[in-house]
């Protein structure tokens, strides 16, 4: 049975919640249906000159209306998510998917810790797990999402100038508020993986993190975007695993940050 | 579907049609066994495979460029031995020819490969001696011609299945190596490799990819390919085989036209999984409106006769 669909998905709405972050909502055929939070798709620019899909998480699945929301960034000028981001209800953008493996959902007391343009995903986990959890976004200065994550979980926030929450980063939000919590979910810039790993290891909790890296094919068979990981690859048997195919979402033990 | 003959002969293996897919682009199929039947393949060319795994470069890997690609993968692979038990047992599974991409970063790799190889069902053995990513072997055989003959001769010594050469376009003159290859002994080439290239991120000022150069692939390498492809049909006798930048039928057939028995798609299928597939029916198509009643018809078909 097919797991993955190519298909034309057709944008619902599409609007700028901040400077260059974009909220689209495309209706799929068969994607949705079949996506878990944590997954991504990959959205196809339509001239021939870029190429390669543009990997995107998602920020929300709707199976029954199959539809998918995705908060993403805008990286620069003539770029493929600048494409995207000028697409109006009705248009048309090829996309394949749902990719990666997702987050398992446990029952453990979590923080879903978000950083940056790593805040989107962590938005379906916490409206998919059924248990206690808190939201802890890390943003530079500008705001998104945030009534979205206080409508589903307890959140705090940190920022980098102190204009909103925490002055700082997560781990100091965490902190600050006095937080426990057994399990953490996190996605965002490796250097807050790497600290979210150190700061699991020295509380004795589990942490799970969705990486990133430049990708081609997106379904692994490019071996482009290998992550280096303690066990052996079940690809190559060199402690490779594909962040597309075996991830996103690694156990923070088994990768190298 | 008799109507027309779209079957090629590549010394002596029949492939159902002349469309097959670039090593290092389709893995062993598998992954795009789920977009793709690849019964409708006239072969599939794996991953390159080395006699031990290879861990590969560190990422990143790739990087998009103006119409096309670089990367510097680096060979990333299982070692023969996964290979026989998984790959080959999978691929056997289809009605297709199985053509294994060989590397190897001394002579002695690539024979102890080629060798394990000959007791296996695959179909023809493809020698990488063109990979730009690699510090060792890979491209250091295939700039020079004398290296080119001789690697090429000591496979042949030992190899039970139809040896291609595949060259590569980071040479002076392709059509000396192509040469060379044929002099070697070797049963066919294809063509191109990647072209080696660089991307540098202006916001960080450093290079894009941890290699610093990677191969560059995709449509806009098609016309340089084109040109190799017509070349060195003029120069060798060999059935060739021709890649770079196919993302169509269209491109496909300019290839075939040039002088290539068979086609690889590679870059392509990252841009859409099924392009392969679209490539055999547009060929099939072109063929019909042009009442070509059989594709041989039209290889090398604008060279002066």
């Amino acid at each position: 049975m097919a797991t993955k669909f190519e298909e034309m998905a057709v944008v619902v709405s599409q609007k700028e919640i901040a400077t260059d972050i974009y909220d689209l909502t495309i209706q799929t055929k068969d994607i949705a249906a079949n996506a878990k939070a944590g997954q991504f798709i990959s959205l196809y620019c339509n001239d021939g000159t870029k190429l390669l899909p543009r990997p995107i998480s998602l920020c929300g699945i709707d199976r029954e209306a199959g539809t998918l929301r995705l908060v993403y960034r805008v990286t620069g000028e003539k770029t493929g998510t600048e494409q995207f981001s000028k697409c109006k209800a009705g248009d048309e953008i090829r996309v394949l998917g749902p990719l990666g493996n997702g987050f398992e959902l446990g029952d453990k007391k979590a923080f879903l810790i978000g950083g940056g343009i790593g805040i989107p995903p962590m938005l379906q986990l916490a409206k998919e797990l059924n248990c206690e959890k808190t939201a802890v976004l890390g943003y530079r200065n500008e705001l998104f999402l945030l009534e979205d994550f206080e409508a589903v979980c307890d959140t705090m926030i940190a920022t980098e100038d102190g204009s909103a929450g925490t002055k700082g980063n997560v781990i100091d939000a965490i902190k600050a508020n006095g937080a426990k919590a057994d399990v953490i979910y996190a996605c965002g810039p490796t250097p807050m993986l790497r600290a979210l790993k150190a700061y699991a290891e020295e509380n004795d909790m589990e942490c799970y993190v969705s990486m990133e890296e430049r990708m081609a094919c997106g379904i692994g068979a490019c071996l482009a975007c290998v992550c280096k990981t303690k066990e052996k690859d079940h690809h190559t048997n060199v402690n490779n695993k594909r962040i597309c195919k075996e991830g996103p979402v690694f156990n923070a033990k088994e990768v190298e940050l | 579907m008799s109507d027309i003959k779209t079957s090629v002969n590549l010394c002596g293996v029949e492939l159902k049609n002349p469309v097959m897919v670039a090593s290092g682009t389709f893995g062993s199929g598998e992954e795009y066994s789920e977009f793709v039947d690849l019964n409708r393949l006239g072969a599939v060319v794996t991953k390159g495979v080395a006699n031990i795994p290879w861990p590969g470069n560190p990422t990143p890997r790739v990087a998009e460029v103006y119409g096309g690609m670089l990367n510097a993968v680096g060979l990333q692979n299982p070692g023969i031995d996964v290979f026989c038990n998984r790959d080959i047992p999978f691929l056997k599974n289809y009605d297709t020819k199985i053509i294994v991409n060989v590397c190897g970063k001394s002579t002695s790799d690539y024979l102890e490969v080629v060798e394990r190889l000959a007791d296996e069902p695959v179909d023809m053995l493809e020698i990488n001696i063109s990979c730009p990513n690699v510090k060792e072997g890979g491209i250091a055989f295939g700039q020079d011609p004398k290296l080119v003959e001789q690697i090429t001769s000591d496979i042949k010594k030992i190899a039970k299945q139809p040896v291609i050469m595949k060259l590569s376009p980071n040479v002076t003159d392709i059509t000396e190596m192509a040469r060379a290859a044929e002099a070697g002994g070797a049963d066919c080439l294809s063509l191109i490799n990647t072209l080696t290239g660089m991307k540098i991120d202006i916001d960080r000022r450093t290079f894009v990819l941890a290699n610093k150069t990677g191969g560059m692939s995709g449509p806009a390498i098609h016309p340089i390919a084109v040109r190799m492809v017509y070349q060195t049909a003029q120069a060798v006798k060999l059935p060739l085989i021709g890649m770079g930048g196919i993302a169509t039928a269209e491109d496909a057939i300019e290839m075939i036209l040039a002088g290539a028995t068979a086609v690889s798609v590679g870059t392509a299928n990252f841009v859409d999984p099924r392009t392969t597939i679209k490539v055999v029916e547009g060929i099939e198509a072109y063929m019909r409106k042009y009442g070509v009643k059989d594709i041989n018809e039209l290889v090398g078909a604008v060279h002066e006769r």
